[in-house]
């Protein structure tokens, strides 16, 4: 990168100056962070085990999409069989309108496939490095450990748009294909437009990819304990499944508000007209509380271990 | 083992520095997740104080507002916890819905609304005068919605995505009541002044109506008019009503037992809004490919479940005859009493007529009392009370235990 390119931006280059440890000297390319950034995304997306998660998530929707083309053999079957109303969420819609496959598919992964997913990659991130020896190399390059981390975490939070649109969009094509669409009633009873349909589904998308910012913040601090990648992984999504359970005992109502996983199912009031803000709002607040408590948990961890590996 | 950060390695700081300056980083997450929690202490706290200063008005003046209200658009969000005491909680919910639910279509009223009785729930209300009402009960990414839209009731459930259509006027639900509402209130053609002036002599010596200050519900300032019973003896404690100081329209309604504790109803708005709905929050079209019944079709075919239900009271009758159905007492603490001629009451242990496991239920559900009146069961719940004798009179009222015994001690003599 040539020095023009860097001089409008000098004053963002001092202000990181203190908080990475190096020679002050020398001024940094601001872009430098996007390259690592950057290097980190493509490396995550390449990776054989991202693909295999990816594809996982992707198989979802069409399995639940051909379950009910056979369980309703044809479009237009009525409701969603004898016992209508049991079963994943808007399970029931899916025959009439494709569409509905979308939120279909997101209610079924977002308990389990989908926090799995980012459970792996969060958890994977900064352990595997340690793990595979890596960290040590990605340090020796003036980045900076807070640096470092941060993109980490970006890249875990792309991970996590990315698992979500897959799902989103692969429910889409396959909701399309074997059912048909068209005006969309919402769970209020009103009607809205297919396009309008469309831009709910991506919304909805959008707010369940905001619902695992919190999880995968937790699961970067995790990955930050240890210098395992299979044991980061292994305990990030052991938590989840603890909190899933602790969600689901009725004797703790008391402190369901805090879990992460409690205001996830609030993404389905996008669909309400008009759209019901009060959960989503909490759901916001709560993740935004995790991110922050386990970022700056993970922040003070990794700055001040000792790298070993 | 030194730590490998250049900035670190350099000096000869001693370990316990180094140390200490670790440690501290971790006081950044710790502060977040205090301040954090001190928040979400704080900010319900803060919210709840400073109730608005309004004019005082008397009791009358309260509910003269009440019934010259004339809002009728509003559109809101409800909230309503019920907490009935039931011995075995939410039985209500679960039984009636299941049962039901499946033959006469699971989007039929009735049984929705009986969900409503236990528990807590957010409902969202909006009105448009009296030809245009709706009332949807919000769910765990499902949504229930009652349409009142000119002569139409139709009721849709998203969760099984079925609809349930109604013509108004043989309907027996919320639009028609709403929609009978104020012509009772014309046809009455009693004045405000005259209905508070009615209501009050009406509560008579029974009752207390107070306004007891201000409170803000749904961001609104309110009156609080409080009900009490005059009497002892009674369950209910407290009925609270909040009235919105510009429009005289209910906002809030809480009903405390005399126990204490939490409210046994507590139902009231968490946000309303005085203006005119959008048209298209009315306009209901059944969704391509749902499943409708017709409110004809459900009674015809409620003919073989009406057959059971026929039989089942005849039965019924036969066993108790209904013979004496008296109230005794009156205002709050009226207790009904139900005589059977010979009766034999709850089954006797050991007597053969119940499994053991079945007496052992029962008897787990009501509490042993003793009286003139020989022997009985309580069985009870935060609100209503019965007491059932071991010679088949039965007296159920919103009294305390002692109450009913001493009614039972009464009509023995």
């Amino acid at each position: 990168m040539s020095q023009a390119e860097t001089a409008p931006q000098a004053g963002t280059v001092h202000t990181r100056g203190p908080v990475d440890q190096h020679d002050p000297a020398r001024p940094r390319n601001p872009l430098w962070t996007l390259g690592l950034l950057r290097s980190e995304i493509t490396t995550m997306l390449r990776r054989h085990r991202t693909f295999a998660l990816l594809g996982v998530l992707a198989a979802v929707p069409v399995l639940i999409g051909i379950a009910v083309r056979i369980e309703t053999g044809g479009g237009g079957g009525g409701s969603g069989g004898p016992d209508g109303g049991a079963g994943p969420a808007f399970l029931a819609q899916v025959t009439n309108n494709g569409l509905f496959l979308v939120f279909a598919a997101l209610a079924a992964t977002l308990p389990v496939f989908l926090p799995m997913a980012v459970g792996v990659v969060a958890g994977d991130a900064v352990a595997g490095e340690a793990s595979s020896g890596t960290l040590r190399y990605l340090l020796v390059a003036p980045a900076g450990r807070t640096r470092l981390l941060l993109v980490k975490y970006a890249s875990v939070l792309a991970f996590c748009l990315v698992a979500t649109l897959v799902v989103a969009a692969s429910a889409l094509a396959v909701g399309a294909l074997l059912f048909p669409v068209g005006e969309v009633t919402t769970i209020s009873g009103t009607r809205i437009s297919f396009g309008e349909g469309l831009v709910r589904a991506a919304l909805t998308a959008l707010v369940v990819a905001v619902s695992l910012t919190g999880f995968a913040a937790l699961g970067l601090f995790v990955s930050t304990l240890t210098g395992s990648g299979i044991g980061a992984m292994a305990a990030t999504v052991g938590l989840l499944i603890t909190v899933q359970i602790l969600d689901s005992i009725p004797q703790l109502s008391g402190v369901h508000p805090y879990l992460f996983s409690h205001y996830w199912i609030s993404f389905a009031d996008v669909l309400r007209e008009p759209v019901h803000w009060d959960d989503l709002i909490k759901n916001f607040q709560l993740q935004g509380l995790y991110v922050t408590v386990f970022c700056s948990a993970a922040w003070a961890r990794f700055t001040a271990k000792d790298i070993t590996a | 083992m030194a730590p490998n950060d250049s900035a670190e390695t350099t000096g000869e700081a001693t370990s316990t520095v180094v140390g200490r300056r670790k440690a501290a980083r971790y006081i950044v997450p710790v502060a977040v997740a205090g301040v954090a929690a001190a928040t979400i202490g704080l900010v319900p706290a803060l919210a709840s104080t400073g109730d608005p200063d309004l004019p005082k008005i008397s009791a009358q003046q309260l509910i003269e507002n009440i019934a010259a209200s004339d809002a009728e658009q509003l559109s809101g969000t409800f909230k309503i916890s019920t907490d009935l005491g039931l011995p075995l909680d939410g039985i209500a919910g679960s039984l009636v819905p299941d049962g039901e639910g499946k033959d006469a279509g699971a989007a039929a009223p009735q049984d929705k609304l009986m969900e409503l009785t236990s528990g807590t729930h957010t409902l969202r209300v909006a009105a448009d005068g009296p030809e245009r009402q709706k009332l949807s009960i919000l769910g765990d990414a499902s949504e229930y919605s009652l349409i009142h839209n000119q002569g139409e009731v139709w009721a849709y459930d998203s969760k099984s995505d079925e609809v349930y259509h109604a013509e108004a006027p043989e309907g027996r639900d919320a639009g028609e009541l709403a929609e009978k509402a104020p012509k009772d209130r014309k046809g009455a053609s009693a004045t405000p002044k005259d209905f508070a002036e009615q209501a009050l002599a009406a509560a008579g010596d029974t009752t207390s109506v107070t306004v007891d200050g201000t409170a803000r519900v749904a961001g609104r300032d309110a009156y609080q008019l409080l009900i009490k019973p005059k009497q002892s003896g009674s369950t209910i404690g407290s009925v609270r009503i909040a009235v919105d100081a510009e429009t005289g329209v209910p906002l809030k309604f809480t009903l405390s037992a005399a126990s204490g504790g939490k409210a046994v109803v507590d139902a009231g708005f968490t946000k309303v809004d005085f203006s005119r709905p959008a048209a298209s929050t009315f306009a209901f079209t059944p969704p391509k490919g749902a499943k409708v019944t017709e409110a004809d079709e459900l009674e015809t075919g409620k003919d073989e479940r009406g057959a059971v239900q026929e039989a089942l009271p005849g039965q019924l009758a036969e066993l108790d005859g209904f013979e004496g159905f008296n109230v005794i007492g009156e205002g709050w603490t009226s207790i009904a009493e139900i005589r059977t001629p010979g009766g034999t009451g709850l089954p006797k242990a050991g007597s053969g007529e119940m499994p053991a496991e079945a007496q052992g239920f029962l008897d787990a559900l009501g509490d042993k009392v003793t009286g003139k009146f020989g022997s009985g069961t309580v069985f009870k719940t935060r609100l209503v009370n019965a007491l059932m004798t071991d010679d088949g009179s039965v007296y159920v009222g919103a009294v305390t235990k002692d109450a009913l015994v001493r009614a039972a001690d009464a009509a023995a003599k």
